[in-house]
């Protein structure tokens, strides 16, 4: 109606023809999915080629047995990135899960099931405790998770006495995690199937429901999300609360793989959990991600620590590379995200 | 609903004798206002003046230490900004309050997304993406804003007319009968300023009651049918364009002249 005003010369500038970089990174600022799915069809093709054994059913089904837990444990990383959180001691919760679980079912003849309860129980109240912590005390996540972390890992080790309880006495409930599933070539179990449901459920909250929204807000600027009428305190606990939960359905993934209630697996969950979100492009700076991204990172990891197994590389050099990959996602993320800033 | 013609007199918003104090610093000290029907009220004054903690009293943002709230006539006790909204009055603010990463539709609705409907929407707690941005884009044309054309857009890609363009329809999208702008045009250029102007003319004429607070003089007398002049933390007068010249509000505003109400000015009360 009024476009008879003329445009300024900045205007002009901004409607410009845009060259195939720039076309490229708005495309992948705008679909945040395709970075981390090049990157991971990439490495697939890549170490097939290097050993035709990798794209075997069998391969395939071990790398996702070998992601089910840091897979899962970043499922609640993801949730409490996005608010501009980091949970240092999401490994430490879901050890000393493990051991409440083990020892309620396998030294005091608990049932199964309530063992579990009891452990989600346990889950929640230790992201209750950091949750607190970050949104009523205001301390720093990074600090609140860190002394959690010592906190959380005494506890279990405690618990423990340092001794493992096998299989065997958890009772089948406990150990219903390791059942084998078939899917065609593939061979599964009900702990991976349990993963990715986490994934689906997760994915379906933080996307289609308010509350989802409400943590990208918060995330994004909590301050403004205060003032959009978002309880944001209550959103934080929520978020580190729902996080303790999947943490105990890591443990009881942990248990299935594992085979046994013990503090001396999955010792490097926690960073490995944080490198699974941020490779899978979500920003430690908050408000921006997504859950599915990070069950690419998590597959990514895990396709090249097999893949250069297959390979025949040293573990070292396998670390190595993982370092440089959350090195090259985060500077991909860096120059994806320059785009935000103009138009 | 209500019968406008009645309701004219009666003030919509009315503050009496609010004080805020931080520690030793006296934010307001006293301050009266009243807000009418349709009208838009300006609140000028210097820096530090306590324009912008006059109106966090108002809107729930900052609970008063002292003085009393009334919408239509009804005492009110804001403890947050939820209270405010739910009572109707809806604030822009100067840093917008917006979530940039998310899109323009998700922004209108943060804070109260609509859930699909029925049993769907009860168990899965689902959000009705398209209704939000039908809406959203309804009332997008409606506020006669023609630059945001693709709802989807992420705000963080919008400029800063269009961020404030975004954020007044999320202010006035459910119904609110007052909208609070926080410097609306300090960061915006003549073209979007001439828009945002457009846009609160709009309110006014469908019965919005506007309060805006400004630095700039020429917009103030533009659109402004009554200027509240705020001074050291009280009501130094209230005038209008009709009567003051923008040369005189400054002087009240830095105290070369006299006010209407209280302290103003040292030789006390305007003829």
């Amino acid at each position: 109606m009024t476009e008879t005003i003329e445009q300024t010369a900045a205007e002009r500038y901004r409607a410009r023809p845009l060259t195939r970089v720039q076309r490229l990174r708005r495309l992948l600022h705008r679909h945040p999915g395709i970075s981390p799915t090049v990157v991971l069809l990439g490495s697939v093709i890549s170490f097939w080629l290097i050993n035709d054994r990798f794209l075997l059913p069998a391969n395939l089904s071990l790398i996702l047995q070998q992601v089910a837990i840091i897979g899962a444990l970043a499922v609640g990383q993801t949730m409490i990135v996005l608010t501009a959180g980091i949970d240092l001691s999401v490994g430490a919760i879901m050890i000393f899960v493990t051991m409440v679980m083990g020892t309620l079912a396998g030294e005091l003849g608990v049932p199964g099931v309530l063992a579990f309860v009891v452990g989600a129980a346990v889950g929640a109240a230790a992201g209750l405790v950091n949750g607190i912590l970050v949104a009523y005390v205001k301390l720093p996540p990074f600090i609140v998770t860190l002394g959690t972390l010592g906190v959380f890992t005494a506890l279990a080790l405690l618990m423990s006495g340092g001794r493992s309880i096998r299989g065997d006495v958890l009772g089948s409930f406990l150990t219903w995690t390791a059942t084998p599933v078939g899917l065609g070539p593939f061979n599964l179990t009900v702990g991976v199937l349990l993963v990715l449901l986490m994934y689906a459920g997760v994915a379906f909250a933080l996307s289609q429901t308010s509350w989802g929204r409400h943590v990208y807000a918060v995330g994004n600027d909590p301050a403004a999300a205060r003032l959009a009428g978002i309880r944001v305190r209550a959103v934080l606990l929520s978020v580190y609360v729902s996080a303790g939960v999947v943490f105990a359905f890591a443990a009881w993934v942990l248990i299935g793989r594992v085979g046994a209630a013990t503090t001396n697996s999955a010792v490097d969950a926690n960073l490995d959990s944080i490198t699974a979100v941020v490779i899978g492009g979500t920003s430690l700076f908050g408000g921006r991600g997504r859950v599915l991204g990070t069950l690419l990172g998590a597959l990514i990891v895990g396709v090249f620590r097999n893949g250069l197994a297959l390979a025949r590389v040293d573990v070292l050099w396998q670390t190595f590379a993982i370092g440089v990959l959350i090195i090259a996602a985060v500077s991909l993320d860096q120059w994806i995200r320059r785009t935000g800033a103009q138009r | 609903m209500n019968d406008t013609s009645m309701a004219t007199d009666a003030p919509r918003l009315s503050a009496r004798g609010l004080v805020k104090t931080y520690g030793p610093v006296v934010a307001i000290d006293g301050v009266d206002l009243d807000l009418y029907p349709g009208e838009v009220l300006a609140v000028i004054g210097d820096n530090g003046a306590g324009k912008s903690t006059l109106i966090k009293c108002l809107t729930g943002a900052e609970i008063p230490d002292v003085g009393t709230l009334k919408v239509e006539g009804r005492s009110v006790h804001f403890r947050n900004p939820q209270d405010a909204q739910a009572a109707g009055i809806e604030t822009v603010y100067q840093q917008l309050a917006l979530a940039p990463a998310l899109d323009i539709a998700s922004n209108i609705f943060l804070g109260r997304e609509r859930r699909r409907p029925g049993l769907v929407g009860k168990v899965t707690r689902g959000l009705d993406h398209r209704a939000m941005r039908e809406f959203a884009e309804a009332k997008i044309s409606e506020l006669g804003i023609q630059t945001l054309q693709d709802i989807t857009q992420l705000v963080e890609t919008l400029s800063g007319g269009q961020r404030q363009a975004v954020a007044v329809a999320r202010a006035i999208a459910f119904g609110s009968r007052v909208v609070v702008l926080d410097e609306p045009t300090a960061a915006l250029g003549v073209r979007e300023t001439a828009q945002v102007l457009d846009v609160i003319r709009r309110l006014r004429e469908q019965d919005v009651s506007v309060i805006l607070i400004s630095h700039n003089m020429p917009n103030v007398f533009d659109v402004a049918d009554r200027i509240h002049v705020q001074r050291l933390g009280r009501r130094a007068a209230v005038v209008t364009p009709e009567t003051h010249t923008p040369a005189d509000a400054v002087a009240i505003m830095t105290g070369a002249a006299p006010g209407d109400s209280g302290d103003g000015g040292e030789e006390g009360a305007l003829p």
